[in-house]
């Protein structure tokens, strides 16, 4: 297993440093940390992609995606993600490894360089942002809001999200509101680029060949132009209130399948049981709602759960005929009760554990998932391994699942169906 | 086995045609968790029209996908059941041309392996559990007809040919798979599923000896004649038809542009043609080239835009698209763009760009095995060698690419399919 190493580089500037040389590429990634707030989140959303367009150096796309092509195709993509109740904003790039290239060349460095240009020296014009940047990403942002509707999966988790979580910092969509996106400014927008370069944690992350020593060196010679003032620290999430009663909500568009998104909520802080409990309830093919919505009653192509650990949320996504809404969503809940009477037996709980030993093994695998997973673990202030998670996991008890699914209530249940359905018991 | 070491691409690789066969390919990789296997049959969506001895067969749409949904029923329960409670996660797909069941674990990988292999080489079906996969089909079919971006790739392939099998979706229809009956798949599994056309790849930290011992006690022996299938008449060069639309709840039209290129080749020379198409891509509409930053400053397209160079048994195509207002201003621009190129050549330093934009993106496919096992699978299906990019690459020059563009991106060849808004009623 690969050691992680965490370093402060500079006030509110850490790294996490994974030394590994299996890979034909290395990643790095610096992304800014925020906490959730209506007001700020569509300009901090925009701001990676309007900081992409250009740098002092290379003022437009076309001559960054030059320097990155004679970098062996380097790349660095805009990122905009949601942990917990913050959002992190950033960049993260890949280009291949020392060992790989084809004469030896070194990358690291002059990547780093354009990530620490990206920013702290964006292309300007009588100290702002160019006006065609701004107005160009803002109709992009507002693109990409507006199109989260096209696909229907994941629309129906997005709006369950916003319903359950209505008034908390986490309802908020990564992206924010195509409303307020719209009404983003030039000069507002390089003021909320001052305000966050100064005040904003960042997290570092690389994982390459390249020793610990040289990517230090490399990252505080590129971020040396960060002006550090007064930091803001990242969110600390807080707990969703459980609902008095369940809220049905449904909404209808032009499709042929309905999609139905159940939001439970949960009191217990024992995450490994939690895991687990979702794990056998949702989270495989031997589950239950698998094994029995979908292949027992043929009722969905798929049906699964998936635990947000941070606001200790469990959610439901499934694609089910629209007339067989009612079917579906007793089945679902009918799994629910069984798995809650501890009416799960010892192979379920045995194909639910090596699931999420291999889930957890197969991690540091996979360059994307490790970013992802410490990034989580940074924003939300964790300091767990993903070893030590998996040594927990295997200390499970029935008996601990069962207390912590104790309190799980069905909190929301989101149906997406047809407009020309006039019937439904929805 | 043959052991083939590529010191480009820091990998070694171990080989061997099975008796019965079978190809085989081992990639050891050290340092990782999981290791990954991939079995697959040549046999897809497009194989609806074969000959089995000496009878022709014609089958209906989907039956492909429906097969690969049904072989995971085993006489003695449910292969991906007993796989996830191995510890492993599997899974499978049916693309045009081929069938792959596959898995990666951490865990009881030769106990997996021997299951993999077993239940995909032996059929068990019934009347009633072909009828029953129905019903989880048809909702897989009504869940990816309401997906735009699926809607606006299976119209294009329509748009793009007249009689080839490519234009039918892979699932099928909910019409043409209530036609699907247990002998239908008997017959199917035999006439595809022999071990002379299938291959097997498995990546990780393994012993290939291990794994060629494993192969040989569980597949069968059996070599059958290959089978011959039947695609229809040969295609024009010409598009079906230029301009395919459709209307569905989408935020701001959809697109995508096709131009159908010349018949796919076989062996070295689909390698070949593989990458003088990718890079041609690059240099026509890449994130470098001057008409992706005209186009993208002018608003027309954004970060979505994108596309490649596909290839399929007997054909091949470009395509590119995303989401504009203006999609046929960007499908007029792309000609012109061609046309540009065709009298005015590829521009030196945009050449050298692509060369190291190419072989960097060849070399990050690396990093995934599921990119290894698929990729030398299919390679192996075509004669080719996936680990063999470096050499190939350095046969090819600037004037491959501009005759590529020349030849295939004009108008008459050109296809643009659009999902736009539903009106406002």
């Amino acid at each position: 297993m690969m050691e992680m190493t965490r370093r402060k580089l500079m006030p509110g500037v850490y790294l996490t440093y994974l030394q590994e040389r299996k890979f034909k590429t290395n990643v790095l990634s610096a992304q800014a940390i925020v906490p959730l707030e209506q007001k700020n989140t569509e300009r901090n959303a925009l701001l990676p992609a309007v900081l992409r367009r250009g740098t002092a150096r290379y003022s437009d796309m076309q001559q960054l995606s030059a320097a990155l092509d004679l970098l062996y195709g380097a790349r660095i993509d805009c990122t905009v993600r949601k942990k917990g109740e913050n959002q992190c904003v950033g960049f993260v790039a890949s280009f291949i490894d020392d060992h790989m290239t084809p004469n030896g060349e070194k990358l690291l460095e002059p990547v780093a360089e354009l990530m620490g240009d990206l920013w702290c020296n964006p292309a300007t014009r009588s100290g702002r942002f160019l006006a065609e940047y701004v107005q160009g990403e803002r109709a992009n942002l507002v693109d990409q809001i507006r199109s989260q509707r096209n696909d229907k999966r994941i629309y129906a988790s997005v709006r369950l999200m916003q319903e359950m979580c209505r008034g908390e910092a986490y309802g908020i969509s990564r992206l924010g509101s195509e409303k307020e996106a719209e009404k983003i400014s030039a000069g507002k927008l390089y003021q909320q680029y001052v305000a966050l370069l100064s005040s904003a944690c960042f997290e570092l992350f690389y994982c390459g060949s390249a020793p610990l020593p040289r990517v230090e060196q490399a990252l505080l010679s590129a971020f040396s132009a960060l002006p550090r003032a007064e930091l803001v620290d990242p969110a600390i999430t807080l707990p969703h209130p459980p609902a008095q009663e369940t809220r049905f909500i449904t909404e209808e568009m032009d499709v042929t399948q309905g999609k139905l998104a159940l939001g439970f909520s949960s009191t217990s802080p024992d995450y490994p049981a939690l895991l687990l409990f979702s794990t056998i309830y949702g989270g495989s093919a031997t589950s239950k709602l698998f094994l029995n919505v979908r292949e027992k009653e043929s009722l969905c192509y798929y049906a699964s759960a998936t635990l947000h650990r941070q606001k200790n949320l469990l959610t439901v996504s499934s694609g089910v005929e629209i007339e067989n809404y009612q079917r579906a969503l007793d089945e679902i809940l009918a799994q629910m009760a069984a798995a809650r009477r501890g009416e799960v037996e010892d192979w379920e709980i045995a194909s639910a554990r090596s699931t999420m030993r291999h889930a957890l093994r197969t991690m540091c695998d996979s360059l994307g998932q490790m970013e992802d997973f410490y990034l989580g673990q940074a924003a939300g202030g964790m300091s767990e391994t993903i070893d030590g998670l998996r040594e927990k996991l295997e200390e499970v008890t029935l008996e601990r699942m069962l207390a912590a699914a104790e309190g799980i209530r069905l909190d929301t249940v989101y149906f997406l169906k047809n407009k020309a359905q006039k019937e439904g018991k929805a | 086995m043959i052991e083939t070491h590529y010191k480009h691409l820091d990998e070694t690789v171990f080989r061997e045609t099975c008796e019965n066969g079978l190809e085989l390919i081992v990639v050891p990789k050290e340092g990782f968790a999981k290791t990954y296997a991939f079995f697959a049959t040549k046999y897809g969506s497009m194989d609806m029209r074969f000959c089995l001895n000496g009878a022709w067969k014609n089958t209906p749409a989907g039956v492909a996908h429906y097969l690969e949904h049904k072989m995971f029923d085993m006489e003695s329960g449910n292969a991906l059941q007993e796989l996830t409670q191995l510890g492993a996660e599997a899974n499978a797909f049916t693309s045009d041309a081929i069938t792959g069941y596959y898995f990666e674990s951490s865990e009881n990988f030769e106990e997996s392996l021997r299951l993999l292999l077993s239940f995909v080489s032996v059929p068990y079906f019934t009347e009633e559990s072909v009828a029953k996969e129905q019903g989880i089909i048809a909702q897989e079919i009504r869940m990816i007809e309401d997906n735009p971006s699926w809607q606006v790739y299976s119209n294009l392939l329509r748009g793009l040919y007249q009689n080839h099998p490519a234009r039918i979706p892979v699932a099928g229809s909910v019409e043409s798979i209530a036609e699907i009956t247990a002998q239908m798949l008997y017959d199917c599994h035999s006439a595809f599923y022999d071990p002379s056309n299938m291959a097997l790849c498995v990546v990780g930290h393994v012993d290939p000896a291990e794994i060629l011992k494993i192969a040989n006690e569980v597949l069968p022996a059996s070599r059958r004649p290959a089978i011959v299938r039947d695609y229809g008449q040969e295609e024009l060069p010409c598009a079906a038809a230029p301009r395919m639309e459709m209307r569905m709840e989408v935020s701001q039209p959809q697109f995508l542009c096709g131009y159908k290129c010349a018949p796919s080749l076989s062996g070295e020379a689909y390698a070949r043609q593989e990458l003088i198409g990718s890079m041609a891509c690059e240099i026509l509409f890449g994130e470098s080239s001057p008409l992706y930053h005209r186009l993208y400053t002018a608003g027309k397209i954004n970060g979505e835009f994108s596309g490649g160079y596909d290839l399929l048994p007997g054909i091949s195509f470009i395509l590119v698209g995303g989401e504009s207002s203006a999609p046929l201003e960007v499908h007029q621009a792309i000609l012109d763009e061609a046309a540009r190129i065709a009298r005015e050549g590829v521009d030196e330093a945009l050449y050298e760009q692509t060369r190291r934009v190419t072989y960097g993106s060849l070399l990050r496919g690396m990093n995934s095995f599921e990119s290894i096992a698929v990729g030398s699978v299919e390679s192996s299906f075509h004669g080719c060698d996936y680990f063999g990019f470096p050499e190939v690459f350095e046969t090819i020059t600037k004037a491959d690419i501009m005759q590529f563009i020349t030849e295939s991106v004009t108008p008459e060849r050109a296809t643009i399919s659009m999902i736009l808004p539903k009106e406002e009623s």
